[in-house]
């Protein structure tokens, strides 16, 4: 199974409450998966600054005093805000490479959920109101988000295998289903300089979409490409800095509902998830066409 | 989708027993609706707050009336023997799966494999159906007055599907002795699926299956019918090669 939803604002006054929508529409799916559940939430921009969410076994050690040390060590300034097993490095876009590779050897054990202008990634272990309330999530605020829980299939039940997987700057995406030409995929994105954490399906099509965007593709393009390139069974739903969308596999076996509004886009594996938002009454509400593109931009 | 159209001085005239699912649970409402014995007075319900909850009204084996204030997710009215099931809102995968008898309309769309290997009684969904409606389908009546999906009809052994819109690829593949009737068109036909000639018989058929569904305006002379070319039915030598 696993449950997924994505909600993309259109109206700037629910931005104060994306965080609390988002993680409504999560636990209402959490009998979709309760082995690991996951957020990513895009933030407003501040022009030069970039952020970088990192996730660490032993938080209290890796992160106490990690400001200071990779500061000197980038020679650029660094904020670091801690949420439990997370935490959110700011820094100077043009630092953010340096920062990474710094990061290997200031804390060795210390894993990179995503980094971007505007996304932050929070995942862990266990059911999705125990992740939204261990980061806060409800009270995020932000332009767009996604989420997911999680019934595990191809690999193990760890904070990295949970959802959303990023793979690009400002780029996630989540997963419901299973890839069956997932290892050769990998194999040739490995070729082309693509870098992987795990040994998860969902991952490849992370780097899958990142990896076309890099080559010039936008993300309409690339989720396209999923559709030739990708077998086996998915809706996936994908976030960018600006952007939101959504394609299923031409069987499309896995469940999708969408809504929208003049307020925002609403994506959920059932309509369960999507009850609770303003004027769902009203919505126009349909469920995406199999193999079939639909993407949104800010 | 309006989550509740009835007033609440209307709802008080129509003497149903209302279950409101904010209020009660949903093993409380099937329980309730389970130990309905024949000749019962409680012949009209009414579920209010459903948001999307999953197997509503499933299992009902009385002739009672169902009527379901807002959309439903999961396999609602499954089993259904002999109720009158109307949601007023759409459906999610598997409405009215394995069917015996009685009637389900949805007023909105519903999601995938609709009427699932129903064995008898009528689903009538009033917007579209997505794929695999009537999957298996074993003699029961399905009419849908938009649009159906990919892969409708697979298997499908007996019964009626008729549809006032279009089908997606692959109508009727591999079929059995189901027939099928599409007012629109059809994107493709499944393996062993034709087109077959509209006789007389086929005629009162969907126009017998109109007037039920309360459909009106419509003809059965727009219909054209598919059906199996019961080619697939015995192992064909000359495939030998191929195995």
């Amino acid at each position: 199974m696993c449950g997924i939803v994505g909600l993309f604002l259109k109206d700037k006054t629910l931005e104060p409450k994306l965080g609390a929508m988002l993680s409504e529409m999560l636990v209402s799916l959490s009998d979709r998966g309760p082995d690991s559940a996951g957020i990513a939430i895009y933030g407003a921009t501040t022009g030069n600054e970039a952020k970088i969410t990192v996730q660490s076994p032993k938080p209290d050690r890796d992160f106490r005093g990690l400001d200071a040390e990779l500061a000197k060590a980038i020679g650029a300034p660094v904020s670091v805000a801690v949420k439990s097993t997370h935490a959110v490095i700011r820094t100077t876009q043009d630092r953010v490479d340096a920062a990474r590779e710094a990061l290997q050897t200031l804390r060795p054990d210390i894993r990179i959920m995503g980094a971007g202008e505007a996304v932050e990634i929070y995942k862990e272990v266990g059911l999705p109101e125990a992740v939204v309330e261990r980061f806060d999530v409800r009270s995020m605020t932000g332009t767009h988000g996604i989420g997911h829980t999680r019934m595990a299939t191809e690999s193990a039940v760890t904070t990295m295998g949970a959802h959303p997987f990023s793979t690009g700057a400002d780029q996630c995406l989540v997963h419901n289903g299973s890839l069956s030409n997932h290892n050769n995929v990998r194999r040739e994105l490995i070729r082309d300089g693509m870098k992987f954490e795990t040994e998860n399906d969902t991952e490849v099509a992370a780097a899958y979409l990142s990896n076309r965007m890099a080559h010039g593709k936008n993300l309409g393009e690339a989720l396209e490409g999923t559709l030739s390139d990708l077998d086996g069974f998915f809706t996936f739903v994908v976030g960018t800095k600006n952007g939101f969308g959504v394609v299923r596999d031409p069987i499309a076996c896995k469940p999708a509902v969408m809504a929208e509004t003049d307020q925002y886009v609403a994506f959920g594996s059932e309509y369960r998830a999507l009850t609770k938002l303003p004027g769902i009454d009203n919505a126009r509400v349909w469920e995406p066409e199999p193999a079939t593109v639909y993407f949104w931009e800010h | 989708m309006p989550a509740n159209t009835m007033s609440k001085a209307e709802r008080d005239q129509s003497h149903a027993r209302v279950f409101d699912l904010s209020q009660h649970s949903l093993r409380e409402l099937n329980q309730a609706l389970h130990k309905l014995t024949p000749g019962s007075n409680e012949t009209a319900w009414e579920v209010l707050n459903p948001k999307g909850s999953h197997s509503v009204a499933v299992g009902v084996d009385q002739p009672v009336s169902i009527d379901v204030r807002g959309s439903v997710g999961y396999y609602c009215a499954g089993m259904n023997d002999g109720a009158a099931i109307t949601v007023h809102g759409s459906a999610g995968p598997g409405v009215g799966e394995n069917m015996m008898s009685g009637s389900i309309v949805i007023k909105g769309d519903a999601s995938q494999y609709a009427g699932a290997t129903g064995r008898g009684g009528l689903l009538v969904i009033e917007g579209n159906a997505s794929s695999r409606c009537g999957i298996s389908m074993k003699g029961i009546d399905i009419v849908v007055h938009g649009n159906i999906g990919h892969m409708s009809a697979f298997m499908a052994q007996s019964g009626n599907l008729v549809v006032l819109g279009d089908a997606g690829d692959a109508l009727g593949d591999s079929i059995y002795e189901a027939r099928l009737f599409v007012r629109g068109k059809v994107e493709s036909l499944g393996a062993d699926c034709i087109a077959k000639e509209m006789r007389p018989e086929h005629l009162e058929l969907v126009q017998g299956l109109l007037d039920k569904a309360g459909v009106t305006g419509v003809k059965a002379s727009e219909f054209k019918r598919y059906g199996s070319a019961r080619k697939l039915y015995n192992f064909n030598i000359d495939n030998a090669d191929a195995y």
